[in-house]
């Protein structure tokens, strides 16, 4: 399944989601369901509101997973894994819970795809028949 | 008579404690805030005018005005 795929699912899945944007830790955008410009736009604001989001870390080294910004006229969230970010908004007042399943749901989903397969385990070869000893035949 | 004054007293009582919570939930609805979720479970959260939380809501206004 394409990434383009993935989000396409999401945003019929989860009615509440009205734009979302896969970018990578570098804000390069991966998929999105806006065009190029809006899709630029948005994850360049995504990696600026979630690097300025990792100075609040309580600890040193604290990994932040997901955030969530409710607005006037609007809410936005991103979730982050180890290389990707999906950033999405939404209308004002969305089941925050609900949309944060559908996102990491969306990028687990990505992260799988991405994976390499586990190559098949070889089949066992089959065992060449047994020599007779030379006192067996005799 | 006094029965009745005592209703109403009570009536009227219990109406403004309801109006009371209502009005401070939707006042706290129409807040901006962020909340900051950390891999230990630790939750951040700011509202509107807490130190650090302008910026914050500022790329989150962008970000929205960007998809819109």
């Amino acid at each position: 399944m394409a990434t383009a795929e993935a989000l396409r699912d999401l945003t019929e899945i989860s009615t509440q989601i009205e734009t979302a944007v896969v970018l990578d830790r570098e804000g390069t955008v991966v998929a999105s369901t806006v065009d190029d410009e809006r899709a630029g736009r948005l994850a360049q604001s995504a990696l600026e509101l979630l690097r300025a989001a990792e100075e609040h870390r309580p600890e040193e080294g604290l990994e932040l997973v997901q955030l969530d910004v409710a607005l006037r006229g609007g809410s936005v969230f991103v979730v982050s894994d180890r290389d990707r970010v999906i950033a999405a908004t939404t209308r004002e007042e969305p089941t925050v819970g609900l949309v944060f399943y559908d996102l990491k749901s969306c990028l687990r989903g990505l992260g799988e795809e991405s994976a390499p397969k586990p190559k098949p385990k070889p089949k066992p070869r089959p065992r060449a028949p047994r020599k007779k000893k030379a006192d067996e035949t005799a | 008579m006094r029965r009745r004054s005592f209703l109403t007293g009570f009536l009227l009582a219990v109406g403004s404690a309801i109006a009371a919570v209502l009005f401070r939930r939707r006042a706290a609805r129409s807040k901006e805030r962020v909340e900051l979720y950390f891999a230990d479970g630790t939750i951040v959260s700011l509202a509107e005018g807490a130190p650090g939380a302008e910026r914050l809501l500022q790329h989150a206004r962008e970000l929205l005005g960007a998809a819109r």
